[in-house]
């Protein structure tokens, strides 16, 4: 095989950050603002309008939305924090999100939200949204149970419910009433945030020497923090960009990413697996925003149609629980529709969810001949030289196999 | 003084017939195919359903407990992560699906494949790995009945309503797969023996209000559990309940306070560390420390405070079982509520947390539960670490000497609070 050779310098401009926007920054800059400077930005626009921040994973955006306020995901604190508080109060072997989070409540740094949102994604983060309602009794905490038995008919009428209560909340909260149209109006948004999302993804899938995953991720992630309009727009402009774009092929795997849902990895460790030879061809980063596999339905009742996409139309992960189609099985057929030629299981230290995953992960991919790596992370991480070597020394295993 | 407690009596054989008759019955699933068995969590479960159809519960963590409290879990557990489980994975599980693996069952007999695996979530999210693995590993039919947590102090109509369209489909589904028909009656009996079982062990906890308490609330507790998640729903067990309540209750009566054999009344929250129970249980029993209450008590059900299944709305109730009545499906806060109403009702001198390792559902923010009770409440409190399954997470000398110093303090602030009382007098 030939060496590997260096992108083409002149076609490294980055998908974003040249865009002019009304509130956001180059995106790589918005990721680690633990100001929050585009929500703060946002409220002075939007005087007594409300911002919502929610934890991982799948959070109904579309009603807080509609309710005319601000849906910001949050992502941790990266290694910008100094955890002082956090610790006392999570111990040991709990993962970096769950203490950064708190701590970011502890040091004053979630002051711009008036609420903040929390659901079934681990027993970790479930008793980190208790305990937030007991050392900030003034906030608004809130905690959506989402379903494990999509398989019951049971399962959407109850989501329902469990969105009608939060509609309830966020109404007495910001004083407006929510409105069937104002949330199709808000559905139809998303989507088409969605629909371009998954556009990007199938186009860095079909010429991954066009866009790298860092720039794709950091896109991505900056939706978070961004009022949906804004970001679509961004999402917009990178895809009329693509078409003027040049890369040369360079010899790299195709790898699949799985395992970070919920704790990011740092943008770098994505760097370095890209430098390493690795075309990444699809992942889970910032799973929230983008969790579901086709448009929600705008014609009949929206918050059916909400429960309805969660049950039956949400992006796997190890979040959900749908025995009908496991995740090891989704795993292999998106690897195979990727035409990957691996599987890297990435994984935040402490998170249970995904070492359980990771038994039958790593068994239906062995079944199924397709190499794998497993490598462990943490958010506030700042060295990834043991990380290199391991990456390294696996693609150079797989192209010079 | 005392370094060990022991006491055998007609209770502990009587527990012990209990559970090696169940461990037969499961054998005897395994060898014939009848009866029918189906996989089940502690925590919320809905064994009268399966009265309903004559079936035997397997729970997977009495099965785990079991090889650690017999030293024969640290085999499974490498066996398991040699399967790719993590060191950070919950060890229950690992203990549980390399037992399985390796075939190795607590008491030598076999363990059938279940009819079903029902996953009674309840607020456990390993639960739902766990039960999906056992389903992978043995090839059974998987149920996920999902049980909403407690957002709030009282579950919700639609929580009720979702959960009991639930147990009808779970019928549905038990009809299909053992070829049986649902026994109403049965199931309704059984709701009304379960209301029994917990009206007498209720009782029994509030025994431990006497001082001194006739039985430790956490170390005793646990042979009284078995017999309580195997039997709730049936006559034996509430034979077993009578006996163990009429025996206590001579206890409370036959025995004088001298003021030694109970020097301090603690409230334990978390599970015990199996591998290491009499090391760790003799850690207190020097202090001549009582638990009078425990959290870990009220995995099965929560019902000192007046909760229990009612015949006449058995669904609901069961429902409401699931929901609101065992600690695990309860949020954070009721449980702090709950270790508070003990502390006080049962008059405690402090509280033990034991943080294990293995459940991010006990443990995870069990140092803000600290905070609350030693800066909010004042009360003086423990954290120590290990853990329920894995051996090697056991330092004895440091808990050791962490229990020690938390004593001492304790005994110094008692002298020195009689002191004062006696300078005054």
């Amino acid at each position: 095989m030939e060496k590997l050779t260096e992108r083409q310098n002149s076609n490294e401009s980055s998908l974003s950050s040249s865009v002019p926007s009304v509130v956001s920054p180059s995106c790589e800059d918005v990721i680690p603002d633990l100001n929050f400077t585009t929500v703060r930005k946002w409220k002075d626009q939007h005087p007594g309008a409300k911002a919502i921040g929610y934890f991982p994973v799948y959070a109904p955006l579309e009603i807080i939305h509609a309710c005319g306020m601000l849906p910001v995901g949050l992502n941790g604190a990266g290694d910008q924090l100094d955890i002082q508080y956090a610790d006392a109060r999570f111990g040991s072997f709990i993962c970096s999100i769950v203490k950064t989070t708190l701590e970011m409540g502890m040091t004053k740094h979630l002051t711009p939200f008036d609420g903040l949102l929390f659901s079934t994604i681990c027993d970790s983060a479930r008793n980190l949204a208790f305990v937030f309602k007991r050392n900030f009794p003034e906030q608004y905490v809130d905690f959506l149970h989402l379903p494990h038995n999509p398989s019951s008919e049971a399962s959407v009428d109850f989501l329902m419910s469990e969105y009608a209560r939060l509609q309830e909340n966020l109404e007495q909260l910001g004083g407006t009433k929510l409105t069937d149209a104002a949330l199709n109006e808000s559905i139809e948004l998303y989507n088409e945030n969605r629909r371009l999302t998954r556009r990007l993804y199938d186009e860095r899938d079909g010429n991954p020497q066009l866009m790298r995953t860092s720039e794709l991720y950091a896109l991505i992630r900056a939706g978070n923090f961004l009022p949906v309009e804004e970001h679509t727009k961004l999402l917009k402009q990178a895809v009329d960009e693509l078409p003027t774009r040049a890369g040369k092929q360079r010899d790299s795997i195709r790898v699949v990413i799985e395992g970070s849902f919920c704790e990011q990895p740092p943008v770098d460790l994505i760097k370095i697996m890209e430098e390493a030879g690795c075309y990444i061809v699809d992942d889970d980063f910032v799973l929230g925003p983008r969790w579901f596999t086709k448009d929600v339905s705008v014609n009949g009742n929206p918050m059916r149609a909400l429960a309805d996409a969660y049950s039956n139309a949400s992006v796997y992960s190890s979040m959900p629980h749908d025995w009908r189609n496991p995740r090891h099985k989704q795993l292999i057929e998106k690897a195979r529709r990727r035409k990957a030629d691996a599987v890297i299981l990435l994984i935040a230290k402490f998170c249970e969810p995904a070492y359980f995953d990771y038994v039958l992960f790593k068994q239906e991919l062995e079944k199924e001949g397709i190499p794998h790596l497993l490598m462990e992370f943490e958010e506030k991480m700042f060295t990834f030289e043991r990380l290199r070597t391991e990456i390294e020394t696996f693609v150079e295993s797989l192209l010079f196999d | 003084m005392t370094t060990q407690t022991e006491y055998r009596s007609q209770l502990h054989h009587r527990q012990k017939e209990l559970m090696v008759k169940w461990y037969e019955r499961l054998n005897e699933a395994a060898e014939t195919g009848e009866p029918p068995t189906v996989s089940m969590m502690i925590s919320g479960n809905c064994v009268e359903l399966l009265e309903g159809f004559s079936a035997v519960p397997i729970y997977p963590e009495v099965n785990a407990l079991q090889l650690a409290i017999r030293h024969q879990s640290l085999e499974p557990i490498l066996l398991a992560e040699e399967l790719g489980y993590a060191a950070d994975n919950c060890a229950y599980v690992k203990a549980d699906i390399g037992a399985y693996l390796r075939g190795i069952t607590p008491t030598g007999g076999k363990l059938p494949k279940p009819t079903l695996v029902l996953c009674n979530f309840v607020g456990c999210n390993t639960y739902l790995k766990w039960f999906e693995h056992v389903a992978e590993f043995t090839g059974a039919p998987l149920y996920t009945l999902d049980v909403p947590f407690m957002r709030y102090d009282e579950p919700t109509h639609a929580d009720i309503e979702y959960v009991v369209k639930q147990l009808k489909e779970l019928i549905k589904r038990l009809e299909d797969l053992t070829g049986r028909k649902f026994d109403y009656d049965r199931f309704k009996e059984a709701v009304r023996c379960s209301s029994e079982v917990e009206n007498l062990w209720s009782r029994i906890k509030h025994l431990a209000k006497h001082s001194p308490s006739p039985f430790d609330a956490y170390f005793d507790a646990i042979t009284l559990m078995g017999p309580l998640y195997v039997y709730r729903a049936k006559p034996e067990g509430v034979e077993f309940f009578e006996i163990a309540l009429k025996e206590l209750q001579e206890k409370v009566l036959n025995e004088r306070d001298d003021g030694e054999r109970e020097q301090f009344r603690v409230v334990i929250e978390g599970p015990p560390p199996y591998p290491h129970f009499r090391t760790f249980r003799d850690m207190f029993a020097k202090w001549n420390a009582t638990a009078v209450a425990s959290t870990y008590s009220t995995v099965g059900g929560l019902w000192e405070f007046g909760a229990r299944h009612d015949p006449s709305t058995p669904f609901e109730s069961v429902a409401r079982h699931m929901l609101e009545h065992n600690v695990t499906n309860r949020n954070y806060l009721q449980r702090y509520d709950q270790i508070k109403k003990y502390v006080e009702d049962w008059n405690a001198d402090g509280v033990i947390i034991h943080f294990v390792k293995s459940c991010r559902l006990f443990s995870a923010g069990q140092g803000d539960m600290r905070d609350y009770f030693t800066k909010t409440l004042g009360i003086p409190t423990l954290y120590i670490e290990s853990d329920l399954e894995d051996p090697r997470y056991f330092s004895e000398a440091q808990l050791k000497n962490r229990i020690d110093a938390y004593f001492e303090a304790l005994e110094h602030q008692k002298l020195s609070h009689r002191g004062i009382e006696e300078r005054r007098n």
